[in-house]
């Protein structure tokens, strides 16, 4: 096994992920615009804040890992680089795991980075708890982003396919977003909670580059 | 055996008198359990009363909800691994109606708990969470299968989706499991055998096999008019082709 086509897949996605002028801050952008919109509608009391503002910044990078991942196949299919990269004889489950984790690591690892900024204006007291959270959006974001690339995979021959990964992705982001969230509360279960949502994304990690690997055979033929 | 039930002939004659004996034995039983559910067994009223019966449709409709999802899965690992044509038309009739049991299972499970918890819905609650995503995953299914062009890509592709939804269906239930449950404890498959009156348990029974025997008759008049259909296409081509 040669790594040669799997750096290529990776560099191509990092620089696909940066390319179009903005690079990493325009997922940043659609992160904070979409969380920004929450005490607009729901009001600005800081106690209500207070309380959802880990939920909504969940909520926020799921969909933001939604919207990165719209394009992440489609252009390969269409430009024909897949169908280069199943001949070079590399695994395409690893391909596809280094494509979606430069996705990752250009789209998801920033927006990990800017959530104690998010968490302040969410009036979050000021502590090393919020670099804690930082850490546990980054990780429940890697499953995110492996989950959303199997949906991504599937419906990479499918004109206008982000309202299709959508739906395939929604149940798949379940177990992530519960131990993420649990995570970050005081209730019951909330000690655990870290490791469970480490081996959600262990899971994921696991699973999801062999099912994105037959998505993409599929979508070659 | 699977090869043996992979043959699309064998399945149009066996399923030609096995699907009419489905639809009459399910009526008789799912008759004869609604008539004892709903006028004759006595009313439960720490269950909150009358509303209790509602039991004789949602549990069968729970039981389908769970098993129609492991069916369309094993019937799509099938097919993926052996490539039977048979296997993927059941996965692809399965899917309508494991939705519609799951919504009937979500909407009679809403009805029966307005009156006895006080709510339509309860987000932290494990098992309605677990049927909804369940209901999410059945519809992811058949949008992905309706979006491809052809029906090879959709047969690939809806059995990715659904055997990677099933390997993920434990987990999303160990994950919703960590909340504090509303619903009732499971009271029929116990390790001490059932917790449920007699009174209550036969129809019970009767109901569940009767649901499960028209969900089975459904599934193979699905797949005979998916064959029906095939076949007509078939034979259109070929008049096509002769001219």
């Amino acid at each position: 096994m040669r790594p040669a086509p799997i750096l290529s897949a990776f560099q191509q996605a990092l620089g696909e992920a940066w390319a179009g002028g903005a690079g990493a801050l325009l997922p940043l952008g659609f992160f904070a615009g979409a969380a920004v919109l929450v005490p607009l509608g729901i009001g600005t009391d800081p106690q209500t804040l207070r309380a959802v503002g880990p939920g909504i910044l969940w909520v926020a990078l799921a969909l933001s890992s939604l919207v990165t991942l719209e394009r992440i196949f489609q252009a390969d299919t269409e430009d024909g680089a897949l169908d280069l990269w199943l001949q070079t004889g590399a695994p395409a489950s690893a391909i596809a795991g280094a494509k979606t984790f430069a996705h990752w690591l250009a789209a998801g690892l920033p927006l990990a980075l800017l959530s104690p900024l998010l968490a302040l204006m969410f009036q979050a007291e000021a502590s090393a708890d919020l670099l804690r959270n930082a850490a546990l959006y980054g990780l429940g974001g890697l499953a995110f982003y492996f989950w959303g690339g199997v949906g991504a995979a599937l419906s990479a021959t499918v004109r206008r396919g982000g309202l299709l990964i959508s739906l395939i992705a929604l149940p798949l982001y379940v177990p992530t977003a519960i131990f993420g969230a649990l995570s970050m509360t005081n209730g019951p279960g909330s000690e655990s909670a870290p490791l469970f949502l480490a081996a959600s994304t262990l899971f994921a990690l696991a699973v999801a580059p062999f099912a994105m690997a037959a998505a993409l055979r599929l979508a070659a033929d | 055996m699977f090869s043996w039930f992979a043959n699309p002939l064998r399945f149009m004659r066996l399923s030609n008198w096995l699907a009419p004996l489905c639809y009459a034995l399910s009526a008789l039983l799912i008759g004869w359990g609604l008539w004892q559910g709903l006028w004759m067994v006595p009313k439960d009223e720490y269950q909150g009363g009358d509303i209790m019966r509602v039991m004789f449709l949602h549990v069968p409709a729970a039981w389908l909800a769970m098993a129609s999802y492991m069916a369309m899965a094993v019937m799509s690992f099938i097919w993926f691994i052996w490539r039977h044509e048979v296997a993927d038309i059941a996965a692809k009739s399965i899917a309508p109606l494991g939705a519609v049991w799951t919504a009937i299972c979500l909407a009679t499970g809403s009805i029966w708990g307005k009156p006895t918890w006080g709510t339509w819905w309860q987000w932290d609650d494990a098992r309605m969470m677990s049927v909804l995503f369940m209901f999410f995953l059945f519809l992811g299914y058949m949008a992905l299968r309706a979006s491809m062009d052809t029906r090879q890509k959709a047969a690939r592709a809806g059995a990715i989706l659904a055997m990677v939804g099933a390997i993920n269906v434990p987990l999303i239930k160990f994950s919703v499991d960590l909340f504090t449950s509303l619903h009732q404890d499971s009271s029929v498959l116990t390790a001490d055998g059932p917790k449920m009156a007699a009174v209550y348990l036969w129809p019970l029974l009767a109901s569940g096999l009767g649901h499960t025997l028209l969900f089975a008759g459904l599934t193979q008049t699905l797949m005979r008019a998916e064959i029906w259909d095939r076949r007509t296409a078939q034979a259109n081509a070929k008049l096509m082709a002769e001219g």
